[in-house]
C-alpha cells in the first residue's frame, strides 16, 4: 500500500453502518497514549535518540502480530501532499503531519488501526469503527496494546498510571471519542442541551479533525477528558451506556419537531442543498460540507430516496483537497480544486 | 445586541426555542448565560491553567525568573518555566522532580483525581499489579455504595480486606 494510492476510496469505518444510531454517530475511535521507559519524551529527545527509538518501535511493532496486515510509512520522508491525505484520512494527526525528526505512522491494511511513532508521545496507538462501536474499540486496542507490552517497557508509575508527555492524557492514557452529525439540534438551536451534557460529563468537544479544529457544519467530536483515576472500561461503558444515547435521543427529538412542525423548511434546506450540488461549478471543501450534510438530513429522516449514505460519505471524503490534487496527479489551486470538487459531485449526484 | 437579562454586556448568545409551536428568542451576554445555565464555560487553555498555578506557587513574587521554575530535571533538562510554555514534560522523571508543582494541575485538569485506576501492563512486577488492583476496589466500592448497592459494596470490601 502506498499512501498515494488511498485517495481513490473511503475509509471502511468512515460512516459504513446504517442503523439509526450510525445515524448520529458517524465513527468510534479509541487511542492510547505510550511512552518506552528509558527514553526521554520527545520535546527532549535528542535528535539521534529519536531516531533510535523510531528504529526500536517500527522494528518490534512490525515483527508482532497486530491482528491486520500493516504497512510503515515514513512521515519525514513522506510528501506533502501524502502527509496532507493521511490527516485527512484520520491516520494521522495534524501535529504528526506538521512535525520535524524522525517520525512515522504504521497502518493496518483496514485503516481502522494506526500507530503513530514519535508523535507528542512516543507510540499512539488507535482504533476507528463505524457507528457506534466502542467496545469492540477497546477491545481491538486493548489486544494489540497486551502484544506490545510483551515487548516493550511502557513508562508506568503505579500510582500515576501511564506516564505522558503531557499531564492530560496521564492514567490510562486513553481517548475515548465519537464523530456525531447533529443538524437538527443545529437547526432547531438546542445545540446548547447537547454542549451542557457534555460539560457535566467533562468531555471535550472539537471539531471533525480533532484537537485545534472547530466544529464546522454539523459535525463534533466529542471526547473524555479526564484519564486518571477512572478505569478504560468505566470510560468506554459511560460513553456507550449513557453520553452517547442520551445525544442520540436530543438528535432523534429534534428531526422529530422538524418534521412534524416545520416540514417546509426541513424541505427547502434539503432541496437547495441537492439544487447547489447538482449544479455548481464552484464549490469551497467549507460549502460542500454543509450541503452534504444537510443532504445526509434529508436521507436520514427519509425526504430523500435516491441517494444513499454511502454516496454520500464518499463524497465526504473523496472531494478533501489532497484526495482531489492526488486524483488529479498535480498540484492544484484553489479555484481549481472548488472546480474539480464540483464536477465530482455534480457527476456523482446526476448519476442517480 | 444588549443583553436582556442586565441590559448591559453585549449579548453573545442567541437562543431560538421552538415549544409548542410557537418560536422565541433570547439574547444575553456569556455571564447571564451562564448564571442561568445555558452558556458552556469555554475551556480554559492548558498553557493559561499552568502559569496561573506555577505563579501561585509559594516561591512566586518574581513571576517567571522565579528559582523554581528555572529548576532543571537532572535527567532530561526540562524547567517548570519551559513546561508551562509548551505545556509537554520531558521525561519520566519530571513527574517525580516537578511533584510538589505538578499535583495541583494533574487533579485540577483530571477531575480532583490524583490516583491511577486501570490497566497496568503485565511486565510490571507483581506490587505495582497489586496496588492498582486495591485502588480498582476502592473505586467500585465508592461507586457500590454510591449507587446503595450494599451486597456487592460487602463483597467489594471483603476482598480488600483479603489484600491488606
Amino acid at each position: 500500500m502506498r499512501p498515494a494510492d488511498l485517495y481513490k476510496h473511503p475509509s471502511s469505518w468512515f460512516g459504513g453502518g446504517t442503523d439509526v444510531l450510525s445515524e448520529v454517530v458517524i465513527s468510534s475511535r479509541i487511542r492510547l497514549a505510550r511512552n518506552i521507559a528509558g527514553f526521554e519524551f520527545l520535546p527532549c529527545l535528542s535528535p539521534e535518540r529519536q531516531q533510535d527509538l523510531q528504529n526500536k518501535l517500527k522494528e518490534t511493532l512490525l515483527s508482532l502480530d497486530l491482528g491486520e496486515k500493516v504497512e510503515y510509512v515514513d512521515i519525514d520522508q513522506a510528501s506533502d501532499v501524502e502527509r496532507i491525505l493521511l490527516t485527512e484520512r484520520h491516520l494521522i494527526s495534524h501535529r504528526h503531519a506538521k512535525g520535524s525528526g524522525p517520525r512515522g505512522v504504521i497502518i493496518a491494511h483496514d485503516e481502522a488501526f494506526t500507530a503513530m511513532l514519535n508523535e507528542e508521545d512516543h507510540l499512539r496507538i488507535q482504533v476507528y469503527a463505524a457507528g457506534l462501536q466502542l467496545h469492540s474499540c477497546w477491545e481491538r486496542i486493548n489486544r494489540i496494546d497486551d502484544v506490545i507490552e510483551k515487548k516493550l517497557d511502557y513508562a508506568f508509575d503505579s500510582r500515576l498510571g501511564y506516564l505522558t508527555a503531557c499531564p492530560t492524557n496521564l492514567g490510562t492514557g486513553i481517548r475515548v471519542s465519537v464523530m456525531l452529525h447533529l443538524p437538527a439540534l443545529k437547526m432547531t438551536g438546542h445545540i446548547e442541551k447537547f454542549l451542557h451534557a457534555a460539560r457535566d460529563c467533562n468531555l471535550a468537544i472539537r471539531g471533525l479533525f480533532g484537537e485545534g479544529t472547530e466544529a464546522i457544519g454539523d459535525f463534533f467530536q466529542l471526547s473524555n477528558q479526564v484519564t486518571l483515576g477512572v478505569s478504560e472500561k468505566q470510560i468506554v461503558d459511560d460513553f456507550s451506556n449513557q453520553i452517547v444515547p442520551k445525544i442520540i435521543a436530543y438528535e432523534a427529538e429534534a428531526r422529530k419537531v422538524l418534521l412534524d412542525k416545520k416540514p417546509q423548511i426541513l424541505d427547502d434546506k434539503i432541496q437547495r442543498a441537492i439544487g447547489v450540488l447538482k449544479n455548481a461549478h464552484l464549490i469551497s471543501s467549507q460549502e460542500a460540507l454543509f450541503l452534504l450534510s444537510n443532504i445526509r438530513l434529508g436521507v436520514n429522516v427519509g425526504r430523500i430516496k435516491d441517494i444513499n449514505l454511502a454516496t454520500i460519505n464518499e463524497l465526504f471524503m473523496l472531494t478533501q483537497p489532497a484526495h482531489l490534487q492526488l486524483r488529479a496527479g498535480k498540484m492544484l489551486n484553489a479555484d481549481q480544486r472548488d472546480s474539480l470538487r464540483a464536477e465530482i459531485i455534480r457527476t456523482k449526484l446526476n448519476q442517480n | 445586541m444588549i443583553c436582556q437579562s442586565c441590559k448591559e454586556k453585549t449579548a453573545t448568545v442567541h437562543l431560538t426555542e421552538i415549544t409548542n409551536g410557537q418560536r422565541s428568542e433570547r439574547h444575553l451576554c456569556q455571564e447571564c448565560a451562564q448564571q442561568h445555565g445555558l452558556a458552556v464555560k469555554t475551556q480554559i487553555p492548558l498553557n493559561e491553567l499552568l502559569s496561573t498555578l506555577l505563579s501561585a506557587g509559594p516561591q512566586a513574587g518574581e513571576g517567571s525568573s522565579s528559582p523554581a521554575s528555572d529548576r532543571a530535571c537532572p535527567v532530561c533538562g526540562m524547567t517548570l518555566k519551559r513546561f508551562s510554555k509548551e505545556t509537554l514534560l520531558g521525561c519520566s522523571h519530571d513527574y517525580e522532580e516537578f511533584g510538589q508543582e505538578l499535583m495541583p494541575l494533574i487533579e485540577q485538569t483530571q477531575n480532583g483525581k490524583h490516583q491511577h485506576c486501570g490497566k497496568v501492563p503485565s511486565r510490571r512486577p507483581q506490587e505495582d499489579q497489586k496496588n492498582v488492583a486495591l485502588n480498582n476496589l476502592h473505586h467500585q466500592l465508592e461507586a457500590a455504595v454510591k449507587n446503595e448497592d450494599y451486597e456487592t459494596a460487602a463483597r467489594l470490601r471483603d476482598q480488600i480486606k483479603s489484600y491488606e
